[in-house]
């Protein structure tokens, strides 16, 4: 069963596809454009088409979706945790 | 094995320009929002006419006005349109937009209200519509190949699911329609935001990557004038965030995902502008997506791809608005909204090929007549774009 999808194995965070993702659950996710599995356990209750981080972010880095840079990390983001707009801004507008 | 398109056909209806619908309408069309009461009048009094109300078409001038004519006359000039009855308040305007759709050779006619008061108006527009809607009645399909076929594209109230499931769905039936000389677009200016140098890498030559460029400045600057965070919850929306969408960036990529990994942009349009030839075009237009639909149906465009996350329930009253959703939740709260389920994507259960050849299905299907979810529902959204305020 899978979790979570992540576009390219560059990316920095993943897509969960699942409803009721609890803090601690060991998660399998779907590396689509290379077609492997990884495992990551979730920091947070994260919500379907919601995002859960891959790595270690600090403020100001970059995040990569999809091999590309979507945003600005604006507090830290740990491997496992929910990645959305309390962490991430776009460097647009 | 992905579908074989080499002999691929679908019954239409040919119009007098040799253009082929897929939908047989007889519509009452207001030029503006005083004659809506006597277009609904008229629909009511003949039964399987379409009265298309719109607020607009007062006191708007210049490129504004323009564009306002040019979706009017679009979608009376639309082949999934059989016949048009205008109706203005002033006959000059309801003339103007009925002369522009006499170019496709279908009958349409036109009544100005000023000096009859709608009584009058209504009774001598309904005779003409029954006329019409009665010779339409009589007019049968005929087999055309798929090359007859101009497909559109926008997806709405998007999430992450639309990026790796429904959007990349449209891309894998784009992909497989374009060598087969179809005529597909593309558009949602502001929603390229992040991703606009991967879409300037795909316009076939210099020329139309400048012209891309053109209106992609254009447009961002209307937004740099007016701009506030994340614009007001608009660009991402408060449903994209819900969806789990964070930013622009990652919603136009996800976007650029129905445009497929293969197809060329051939040509860019302005506003509800006729493509000349078949291929893939960029229209300038709204992301907003009955305004963008509305556009493409005033393009001539006769059949819609329309992924959702969310669920936005959109849809068109001449151009058929297919809706596919790969977020499992939402196809099963909103079920009768969605058209394509290719939520097995995001399970494994199902390959981007198989998703796109049942995309592909469902097209030809509706193109033969079968009724999409949002024409049966009656979502038949018209909505004209506004450039600037009216005088």
């Amino acid at each position: 069963m899978i979790h979570f999808v992540v576009h390219d194995e560059g990316d920095g965070v993943g897509v969960v596809v699942v409803e009721g993702i609890k803090t601690g659950q060991e998660m399998i996710g779907w590396i689509m454009d290379q077609d492997k599995e990884i495992k990551v356990e979730a920091k947070n209750d994260i919500p379907i088409g919601h995002k859960v981080s891959l790595r270690d972010y600090k403020s100001g880095d970059t995040v990569i979706k999809y091999g590309v840079d979507i945003g600005k990390v604006v507090a830290p983001i740990p491997k496992g945790a929910h990645a959305h707009v309390h962490n991430i801004k776009t460097k647009r507008w | 094995m992905a579908m074989d398109l080499s002999k691929a056909s679908f019954w239409g209806y040919k119009r007098e320009n040799g253009r082929i619908g897929v939908r047989n309408h007889v519509i009452i069309l207001p030029v503006d929002d005083l004659s809506n009461a006597a277009c609904e009048a008229v629909a009511h009094n003949i039964k399987g006419v379409m009265a298309i109300p719109h607020p607009y078409g007062r006191l708007q001038f210049g490129a504004d006005l323009d564009l306002h004519f040019k979706t009017l006359i679009g979608t009376g000039s639309n082949p999934n349109v059989a016949a048009v009855i205008v109706i203005g308040i002033e006959d000059g305007w309801a003339k103007k937009v009925a002369d522009g759709i006499a170019a496709t050779g279908k009958p349409v006619c036109s009544f100005g209200i000023e000096m009859h008061g709608d009584h009058d108006t209504i009774m001598r527009a309904s005779k003409m519509a029954k006329e019409y809607l009665q010779g339409a009645s009589e007019l049968r399909r005929e087999e055309r190949p798929l090359k007859d076929l101009w497909i559109s594209t926008k997806c709405g109230e998007s999430d992450t699911t639309s990026g790796c499931g429904a959007n990349p769905t449209v891309g894998n039936a784009f992909d497989k329609l374009y060598p087969h000389k179809t005529t597909l677009v593309f558009g949602e200016t502001t929603e390229l935001t992040g991703g606009e140098h991967l879409v300037a890498a795909r316009c076939r030559t210099d020329e139309v990557r400048k012209r891309f460029q053109f209106m992609f400045d254009r447009y961002q600057a209307i937004i740099d004038k007016h701009k506030t965070s994340d614009l007001s919850d608009s660009q991402p929306t408060k449903g994209n965030i819900a969806g789990g969408l964070t930013t622009i960036e990652e919603k136009a990529l996800g976007n650029i995902q129905k445009i497929g990994k293969k197809c060329m942009i051939d040509g860019v349009l302005d506003k509800a502008e006729e493509p000349t030839g078949p291929g893939l075009w960029f229209m300038d237009s709204s992301s907003a997506a009955a305004e963008m639909v509305t556009l493409c149906a005033a393009s001539g465009y006769t059949v819609h791809f329309f992924p959702t996350g969310q669920g936005n329930v959109v849809g068109n009253p001449i151009l058929p608005v297919i809706k596919l959703c790969a977020n499992p939740r939402t196809v099963r709260t909103m079920s009768e909204h969605i058209d394509v389920d290719v939520s097995g994507l995001l399970r494994r259960e199902m390959t981007p090929d198989q998703a796109g050849d049942a995309l592909l299905d469902c097209m030809f299907r509706t193109a033969n007549g079968r009724l999409t979810a949002a024409e049966a529902l009656g979502q038949r959204q018209f909505v004209l774009t506004r450039l600037y305020e009216s005088a």
